[in-house]
């Protein structure tokens, strides 16, 4: 079967969208508000979800993700409530869905039985964001037996390694905006018209562009200059800021970022 | 792919991409100062004339008697500069720093010892420094936090996750990722992502290496037996390493137990955990069933760590060194009874190697050789010790 990453990218190719995509911290909030805000992004414009598993120490996150991982470990979220709750999205959805997770959420779980557990449940690409391309064949050797990208990051910093990173991409090209950790920023020091033209050069995968984009204005802009935006701080602020009942603040948001992007070329 | 930095299996560089750059110059430069004769030679004179070694090899003859089994040297490495063996591994990286251009040095430490060198070796070198401490070792330790304020350097408290030595080295990652170009991040132990196991064990191999060359001058042979306390485990990597192609020494590692390791408290991680990735390495880590890191506890901020470096992870599954585990109360007591007995207060986390050896030497014969690896001076934990024992004293 293809990958749903890869249909849904050849789809907005042919209707000349972009891709916009979010990401959200599982169980922040209880299982429910997860599920139906996945549901009311994809009914607001969201083409792509990244679930994110939390880990009790994310080395990559700022303070935003940080404290939604710790209130989602808190309200007692493990790997296997959030397969089950992908089990139940896969009853109502078949937009692409991925789980965002460090490394040995998936090594503990054990490799061969993780990436099984994805083709079964329907998980179609993990991004590891403590995995880089030195180590990605730790768990591509085992992902693409089950047909699951295994997505890499390029960042700013990456600057030679690019090249090797962008060619050997699979599913989709995930390139950091900027130095540090995720999280929402006022403005941007990377020269993209350089990072994207270095990008551009070896991509064989559409690429999308995340860290730091928190509203339409900037969804517009960064979009410009790839094929999606990834949103995942601001979202995740939306479940911080309203709990329960911020599922129509996350759709507000979308259909900002959609509308944003929708205007970008 | 060609598996780089590993101890068989374990090692490797699992850190985010941001990073990976940095981890790659630091891999090239480090290969092309690790042997370089100027470098060597100014670390050498580092070592020589700012950190005060070679230091002592020292024979605990009332211990020997006390204990009646093999016969006790203690490797005084609480002589040094800054009273620990920390100063041998920031000597070494703020001096490549150095060459590499880098002006700004961050560190995490748990109690201390690894702030208060890189601080002390900053202040020398004129370069700045920020170090990231847990609160709750802030609050354990805040004899260190001051003494590293007085040497220039800005002390982060971090008040993540368990606020000890694990979360401020996820907080000294964060920084890195964030300020990659300008800085130079100054790994206190064996562990993280390739070079640093490798650098790291190099930057304290001395203590070996000087541990072996003595003990030849004065017995004329190798010792039977070599302990060290080990957390992320650099004292124990530096006196091992020398060592480890003399098969009839036998090296003993000795964990902290906390409150017992039956119970959830304690910091032993070889004898209580599973096979992970965290820290930019596969090691062995206290973890539950999903991944999740445990938790950890030790009376020393110094051995509170889940983890342990890679190279000490393959040592243990080769069976080429030991690893027992040592609880507080027994860490406490030898803690006392070096004081009392050589005259010699030891840091809380190299009285659990001391704790061990007590152990060790009585089951061993009187022709026989121990050497404890004394990694650091215990000034700063009498008050916590004092606080242990239901000692009020002021301050």
């Amino acid at each position: 079967m293809a990958n749903r990453i890869d249909t849904t990218f050849t789809s907005l190719k042919t209707e000349g969208r972009k891709a916009l995509i979010t990401y959200i911290v599982a169980g922040d909030g209880g299982f429910d508000l997860t599920e139906n805000a996945i549901l009311a992004m994809e009914q607001s414009g969201v083409d792509i979800i990244e679930i994110g598993v939390p880990f009790s120490d994310p080395i990559a996150e700022g303070k935003t993700i940080q404290e939604a991982s710790l209130r989602a470990l808190r309200s007692g979220t493990t790997l296997k409530g959030v397969f089950a709750m992908v089990e139940r999205l896969r009853q109502k959805t078949d937009m692409p869905l991925l789980l965002m997770l460090y490394a040995n959420t998936i090594f503990r779980t054990g490799t061969e039985h993780f990436f099984a557990k994805c083709e079964e449940t329907g998980i179609d690409g993990v991004i590891v964001p403590d995995l880089p391309y030195e180590e990605h064949e730790e768990f591509s050797s085992v992902s693409r037996i089950h047909g699951v990208h295994n997505i890499s990051l390029v960042t700013p910093t990456s600057h030679s390694r690019i090249a090797k990173i962008a060619s050997a991409a699979e599913g989709f090209l995930y390139c950091v905006s900027s130095t540090g950790v995720t999280g929402m920023r006022e403005s941007f020091t990377t020269d993209f018209d350089a990072f994207f033209g270095e990008i551009a050069k070896s991509a064989k995968v559409p690429y999308c562009v995340g860290f730091g984009i928190r509203n339409g204005e900037a969804a517009r802009k960064m979009g410009s200059y790839c094929d999606g935006v990834i949103v995942g701080s601001a979202i995740v602020n939306k479940v911080a800021e309203y709990g329960e009942n911020a599922v129509p603040e996350i759709e507000k948001l979308c259909t900002e970022l959609r509308k944003g992007l929708d205007h970008s070329l | 792919m060609e598996k780089i930095g590993r101890f068989g299996d374990f090692g490797g560089q699992y850190v985010p991409e941001t990073v990976m750059n940095a981890v790659t110059e630091l891999q090239e430069a480090y290969e092309r100062y690790r042997n370089d004769p100027q470098f060597l030679a100014e670390l050498h004179d580092l070592y020589r004339n700012y950190a005060f070694r070679p230091s002592l090899l020292y024979y605990a003859e009332k211990m020997t008697k006390d204990l009646g089994g093999a016969k006790i040297y203690i490797k005084r490495e609480d002589l040094n500069h800054t009273g620990s063996h920390k100063i041998n591994n920031a000597l070494g990286q703020v001096l490549l720093a150095k060459y590499m251009g880098k002006k700004r040095i961050i560190a995490e430490t748990g109690a201390g010892q690894h702030g208060v060198a890189t601080a002390t070796i900053c202040a020398y070198f004129d370069m700045e420094c920020e170090v990231y401490m847990g609160r709750e070792d802030m609050e354990r330790q805040a004899l260190n936090v001051y003494r590293m304020e007085l040497l220039g350097a800005k002390v982060t408290g971090v008040d993540s996750g368990t606020k000890t030595l694990k979360d401020a080295i996820n907080e000294a990652m964060r920084d890195w990722a964030t300020n990659i170009e300008t800085t130079f991040y100054c790994i206190g132990s064996v562990m993280g992502p390739h070079p640093y196991p490798t650098m790291v064990r190099d930057f304290q191999k001395i203590i070996g290496e000087e541990a072996k060359a003595q003990l030849m001058e004065k017995e004329g042979k190798l010792p039977d037996c070599v302990v060290a306390c080990v957390g992320g485990g650099s004292n124990a990597m530096g006196i091992f390493y020398d060592f480890i192609p003399d098969k009839g020494v036998r090296l003993v590692g000795a964990e902290a137990a906390g409150r017992g390791i039956d119970t959830p408290d304690h910091a032993a991680t070889l004898s209580k955990g599973d096979l992970g990735i965290f820290h930019g390495m596969k090691s062995v880590f206290l973890q539950n069933d999903e991944g999740q890191i445990a938790p950890v506890f030790s009376i020393s901020a110094g051995l509170d760590y889940p983890g342990i470096g890679p190279e000490h992870a393959y040592l243990h599954s080769t069976g080429r060194a030991d690893y027992v585990a040592i609880t507080d109360e027994e860490a406490v007591q030898a803690f006392e009874y070096l004081s009392k007995t050589e005259g010699i207060i030891p840091a809380v986390e190299s009285a659990h190697a001391v704790a061990a050896a007590r152990k060790i030497a009585p089951t061993m014969r009187p022709d026989q050789i121990m050497i404890i690896n004394l990694s650091g001076r215990g000034d700063k934990d009498v008050q916590q010790i004092a606080r242990y024992r239901g000692v009020k004293i002021d301050g």
